[in-house]
């Protein structure tokens, strides 16, 4: 057979290792100035752009698509060209990928800060930048699949299988919880609206973690744990059911995010059942990574790669362990909106996501500049002050979580709730929140030495750009199978069916649950009285929206005695059918508000967020004081707005919508006439009026500023029953 | 209290044959994985498995 020789390309590997060790330092740092804002809620005070509700969906989407994005993609190229015996097929599309990637990157962390988000968890960019994500990702699986099509390898190795089905699913996933219908060049709506996009929501939100965060790290440390522990994997046929079970189940697994929500409870169990199936899958997984190092644990003693990917596939099992336990209904009815899931999500991302990076970059960079590393002494304090960072993270948030959810359903004897204030509960978890913001300090340091290491390994290093290789051509034989030949054995050398194969195995969960919850009617049973919210009411929730009140407020009181004693009457399904999008949220930092409607007069709202102490002594809530500045709100897409919901089935009549402005006039009046019921406000007002005036600005009335049309939209919400309850 | 959330898919005609279908989807599924894993045969399987090891680069020699 002829020889041929050919390059692997490596230049775009560095590139996009130089992206994933930069996004990370970001997205944790990130991520470490809101740890520093529970204790300090105020620290950057009056800066719109740098609020918590504005930051925190930065830094998860820097360090999901932009940390983990990025590593993943290095891993990708480095493996993919090796597996299939070829270079990419085209350097232009590698190049497109890499560069539209990290333009996509700069756009969220440039939008995200300025407000425009659609709220959806993982999925809070706009719509041009989702199109945008949508090319950049046609593009690389375009590029990895012409790759495969050239291949001088016959066989896929299972590696190569999860990188596809990694590319399927989470296209099939963006696009579907990605539509939406624009109002203006950053702002659109949901398509589905309450439950329907609740369920869209955590479909996505659920199989993000699978397909970005799982199975391209599981495809990777196919790859490079028996590289680095110089042996195959401990078992081929484990990694096979693994690949294929685990992409079956994963995809039911989304509604255990919404138990005792709204949600229909086939719905609800259906997630349930597939997530405990879940366990089996992901510790074979786990089981097969570890052990591979079979024979050469001692190894694991000196390398310090493979002490990242012991701790990292650990972390794996410990993470699906506990997810499949935090999907028990009685489980879940502790943990959810606790402390408790940020743990149980950072020792998926500081230990899987992290480590794996961590030990693949130091794997990769001797290699890429045929050199050793700079410093191994260095590599090790890493992996031990990382290691300490995770535990010092993770175990205050367990007990963080456990502490406030017990404290939230403790009672009197009496049926009194014992802590009535919620706030009780927060300053009872503060000494958490400072010893996670230590954990997270430390795991930053770790980083940071490997930024150095990397950055000296790379300097005394030479670049090899273009690796020489040599394979013979792949014969070219029959399309159909051989004589003899097995089914899987024919299916395993074509791509194509086998992408074909494990899209439908990835689209039967999705359809099962999502298409009956979209088509049957009878599962979102209308209520009467729930009306659509007026024109500045609407406004209010895109401002809601807009600073990110999502992040730490729930807006789903579930069916238990101590969220009805705490809230109030627990939320039906018919109550959202307006809401596009759904924000039920899923942590609770603050209290749940959906039905805060009336339960505070207006002062008490416009003081609270101005200076949330001043209403709620200790509160970890910033202020938000740009909502007062002295402008008029931007209500001049009010008419499209309206009329963009009407397309989405809600029932505004046209008249409504050609009033639009009128309504808001006379809503936003009366408010300010409500809060000139305090002396304390008239006496400021009638004082800024002064000021505006001394400096000669043009005053703006307090009813057309943004405050007002949030307390409209806030003193709404959950009260549609309650005028049910008074009709009666 | 669940009445909300309940019986949404009692009027579904001929909805008790949901689990039954369910069970026997997930039964066949993973004898049918069974199947395809075990009818490989040894060489084959120790051949797939050592694919990362055969790269056609002159470099191996970083494996410590």
């Amino acid at each position: 057979m002829e020889m041929q020789q050919f390059y692997y390309d490596n230049k775009i590997v560095n590139k996009f290792i130089y992206a994933t060790i930069a996004f990370g330092v970001v997205g944790m740092s990130v991520g470490l100035l809101l740890a520093t804002m529970y204790l300090f809620p105020n620290l950057t005070d009056g800066i719109s752009w740098l609020s918590y509700g504005r930051l925190r969906p930065l830094h998860t989407n820097a360090v999901i698509f932009a940390f983990v994005g990025n590593a993943m993609f290095a891993g990708y190229y480095y493996s993919i060209q090796r597996l299939l015996k070829t270079r990419m097929f085209s350097d232009v599309m590698s190049n497109i990928n890499f560069w539209g990637w990290q333009l996509i990157i700069v756009a969220a962390a440039i939008s995200l800060p300025l407000g425009y988000t659609s709220s959806k968890e993982y999925a809070e960019l706009e719509w041009p930048i989702d199109i945008a994500i949508a090319v950049i990702w046609v593009v690389f699986g375009v590029n990895m699949i012409m790759t495969i099509l050239r291949r001088r390898e016959r066989h896929l190795y299972v590696a190569i299988w999860f990188y596809i089905a990694t590319f399927v699913t989470v296209a099939v996933l963006h696009i579907f919880n990605s539509l939406s219908l624009p109002v203006s060049g950053m702002k659109s709506y949901s398509v589905y609206a309450g439950v329907q996009d609740a369920l869209v929501q955590w479909w996505y939100g659920h199989n993000a973690v699978a397909f970005f965060l799982t199975t391209p790290f599981l495809g990777l440390m196919y790859y490079f744990m028996p590289k680095a522990a110089n042996r195959p994997v401990y078992s081929y046929r484990l990694s096979i059911i693994h690949f294929w079970s685990l992409i079956f189940l994963y995809i039911w697994a989304g509604p255990h995010h919404l138990l005792y929500t709204s949600l229909p409870d086939w719905a609800q169990n259906l997630g349930v059942v597939f997530s405990i199936m879940l366990i089996a899958p992901s510790w074979g997984g786990m089981i097969n990574g570890l052990l591979t190092l079979r024979g050469v644990w001692d190894k694991v003693r000196t390398d310090v790669v493979l002490k990242f990917f012991v701790v990292a596939i650990t972390g794996y099992g410990m993470a699906t362990f506990e997810g499949p336990m935090l999907s028990l209904k009685n489980v879940n009815a502790i943990a959810h909106f606790t402390d408790w899931i940020v743990a149980h999500v950072h020792v998926g991302a500081l230990a899987w996501n992290g480590f794996m990076t961590f030990g693949i970059i130091y794997w990769l960079l001797p290699r890429l500049t045929k050199s050793e590393l700079y410093s191994q002494k260095l590599a090790n304090f890493h992996f031990w002050i990382a290691t300490l960072g995770i535990i010092l993270y993770a175990l205050p948030m367990y007990v963080a979580g456990f502490v406030q959810a017990q404290m939230w359903k403790q009672f009197n004897p009496d049926g009194s709730l014992v802590y009535g204030n919620f706030l009780e509960t927060v300053n009872q978890i503060m000494p958490m929140y400072a010893m996670r913001a230590i954990g997270g300090t430390i795991y930053l340091v770790g980083m940071l030495v490997m930024v150095y290491n990397a950055f000296q390994t790379v300097r005394k290093g030479n670049a090899v750009e273009d690796e020489l290789a040599e394979a013979p051509a792949l014969a070219k034989i029959a399309p159909y199978r051989l004589k003899g030949e097995k089914f899987h054995g024919w299916l395993e050398r074509k791509p194509i069916q086998l992408t074909v194969l494990a899209t439908i195995a990835i689209l039967i969960g999705g359809i099962i649950q999502i298409v009956p919850t979209i088509v049957v009617k009878s599962n979102i049973p209308t209520i009467s009285s729930v009306k659509p919210y007026t024109p500045l009411e609407l406004e209010g929730r895109d401002l809601y929206i807009r600073e990110g009140c999502v992040g730490c407020h729930s807006q789903m009181v579930r069916p238990f005695r101590s969220e009805v004693a705490r809230y109030g009457e627990y939320s039906k399904s018919g109550e959202y059918v307006y809401d596009h999008p759904f924000l039920w949220g899923s942590k609770r930092t603050g209290p749940d508000l959906f039905r805060v409607g009336g339960k505070y007069n207006d002062n008490w709202h416009f003081n609270h967020m101005w200076d949330p102490q001043s209403t709620s002594a200790g509160s970890i809530m910033p202020g938000y004081k740009w909502l007062f500045d002295n402008k008029a709100a931007d209500y001049s897409d009010i008419e499209k707005k309206m009329s963009v919901m009407q397309t989405l089935g809600v029932p505004y009549t046209d008249e409504e919508v050609n009033k639009a402005k009128a309504s808001i006039a006379s809503q936003s009046a009366q408010i300010e006439a409500n809060l000139k019921n305090d002396p304390d406000f008239v006496k400021s007002y009638e004082q800024s009026e002064k000021n505006a005036k001394a400096k000669g600005e043009t005053f703006v009335p307090m009813k057309d500023r943004e405050i007002v049309a949030l307390i409209a939209y806030l003193q709404r919400l959950g009260t549609d029953i309650k005028v049910k309850e008074t009709q009666k | 209290m669940l009445k909300f959330i309940k019986h949404n898919m009692e009027t579904i005609s001929g909805i008790e044959i949901y689990p039954i279908l369910s069970l026997l989807i997930f039964f066949f599924f993973f004898v049918g994985l069974y199947f395809w894993v075990f009818t490989y045969n040894k060489e084959k399987i120790k051949q797939l498995s050592d694919l990362p090891f055969s790269e056609g680069t002159s470099d191996e020699f970083l494996n410590l």
